[in-house]
């Protein structure tokens, strides 16, 4: 039996009486309050997660840069210090073996925030990969994540407004972190990046100024309204980027692993699309469910700002354009889907 | 507002975590705190048709909460008399009262002698205290 890793706010989240669950290897909260409250806080005001099973890698070295390029699906070189990025770790077969955000942190120094599931998988691809001047590290143990999001996350922080996707070391309640305006919500906020001893007064600190303490249930359900993929249903290392809609996170005019057969992908089209839809019938779709155009449901809940159930899954592309009706076998039962435009929901900051 | 645990004792209980009021020749089902506690807020109940049939130990319907999904079993055999539409419409209703407004369908039963089968309170406590 394997043992569950705990982060540094496991007693915090006890005390509130969260609803622990195993997920990645971790112990994490599903929920504090309910799933549908604290979504509902994080679109209309601002919640708090511990998300420090996230894992950390750091590259360093005078070659860190050229390591990563030949890597990482985007063009790193769009970035400069105090920036980050979406990207992906992608595989000989264009498959994606992860996707995360990489920080800018010096010329020659990137941190790469990765999902929990796939922290030793990315830390052994880059490990074997590493070629002199570049020295790749797992500093997981070394910082908890907190991600605060919301339309009132900067103003309840007491942060001063920034671009999306740069980074800054702050201050907040007295703990130094790294504030990244980054998240997987949609709504405005950051991502705090803290070393792990000062972990819990950072997290009293967010709860101070009202943010909603909110578990791994309502940030499902927040990144599926705006269609960010979860690596592990959605994406996988026997899915392409092309396919998954994920070609803007793709340069291809530059050299990087799988590049040829991403070319080909785009080139000839896909065989299956990852579209996003919203149910006609009442019905809640779920992942693994067929869907009668060629493909399955990767991810489904209901949708508490639509109050109906919502989607993403591959189709057929005859079937991928919005508006087209689609039909969910909901455990034998055909119901019936429209597909949308993402993002499913739109956040209105 | 999510209802206090409790276990009413005028109820018979399932051990699948159900419970049947039994009046003359019905019964009005649903299911028990510990169920819908442990499902969450409820935002969807699949409900069987009125004149359908359900079987003693066969699931009837589903009820799901945004994570999860799962099949009410029928604690009674019988014919479905009525389906609570309050429910349909407003599922989070069963947490708010699992045993008065959150039921989900009356039946007439058909094979009487199967409350005999039933737990009371204290045997489904027992139950749970198991798990």
């Amino acid at each position: 039996m394997q043992t569950l890793q705990r982060t540094p706010l496991h007693g915090r989240h006890v005390e509130l009486g969260a609803r622990l669950v195993p997920f990645a290897g971790w112990e994490m909260p599903v929920q504090y309050d309910g799933v549908i409250a604290e979504h509902r806080a994080v679109r209309t005001d601002c919640g708090v997660f511990d998300v420090s099973h996230m894992g950390e890698l750091e590259v360093e070295g005078p070659r860190a840069g050229e390591l990563l390029q030949g890597l990482l699906s985007n063009d790193l070189d769009r970035i400069g210090v105090g920036e980050a990025q979406y990207t992906l770790l992608t595989n000989e077969r264009g498959g994606i073996v992860d996707d995360l955000i990489v920080y800018k942190l010096e010329p020659f120094r990137y941190l790469l925030v990765v999902n929990a599931s796939n922290a030793r998988t990315d830390y052994e691809w880059l490990k074997e990969r590493e070629v002199r001047g570049s020295d790749v590290r797992d500093v997981s143990d070394e910082y908890a994540l907190l991600a605060v999001q919301g339309p009132r996350s900067i103003e309840r922080l007491e942060l001063p407004d920034a671009k999306p996707f740069t980074f800054a070391l702050g201050e907040i309640g007295g703990v130094d972190c790294m504030v990244n305006r980054t998240g997987y919500t949609g709504e405005r906020g950051v991502e705090l990046l803290v070393e792990t001893d000062e972990a819990v007064e950072l997290w009293d600190a967010a709860l101070d100024r009202g943010a909603k303490p909110c578990g791994l249930g309502a940030r499902d359900t927040l990144r599926l309204e705006v269609c960010y993929p979860l690596h592990g249903n959605d994406i996988s290392p026997n899915t392409d980027a092309i396919s998954a809609g994920l070609g803007w996170v793709c340069a291809l005019e530059k050299e990087f692993t799988g590049v040829d057969e991403l070319r080909r992908v785009k080139e000839e089209g896909p065989e299956r699309r990852l579209v996003a839809f919203v149910m006609v019938d009442k019905a809640i779709p779920r992942a693994g469910m067929a869907i009668e155009q060629g493909g399955e449901v990767t991810s489904g809940s209901l949708s508490p700002m639509l109050d109906a159930g919502i989607g993403l899954g591959y189709v057929d592309p005859a079937a991928a354009a919005p508006g087209s009706e689609i039909t969910v076998d909901v455990r034998g039962r055909p119901r019936k889907a429209r597909v949308v435009t993402k993002p499913i929901y739109k956040p209105a900051t | 507002m999510a209802a206090a645990e409790s276990y009413p004792e005028d109820l018979k209980y399932h051990r699948e975590h159900d419970w049947a009021r039994v009046q003359a020749d019905e019964a009005t089902l649903g299911i028990t705190w510990f169920a819908q506690d442990a499902l969450g807020e409820l935002v969807h109940f699949e409900a069987p048709e009125n004149g359908a049939g359900v079987t003693k130990d066969s699931s009837y319907g589903e009820v799901e909460s945004v994570k999860a999904v799962s099949e009410v079993i029928a604690p009674l055999s019988g014919e479905v008399v009525e389906v609570n539409r309050k429910v349909v419409d407003e599922p989070e209703t069963v947490n708010d009262d699992p045993y008065g407004d959150g039921w989900l369908i009356r039946i007439r039963l058909s094979e009487p002698a199967e409350v005999e089968s039933l737990l009371d309170a204290e045997a489904y406590k027992q139950v749970l205290a198991e798990q």
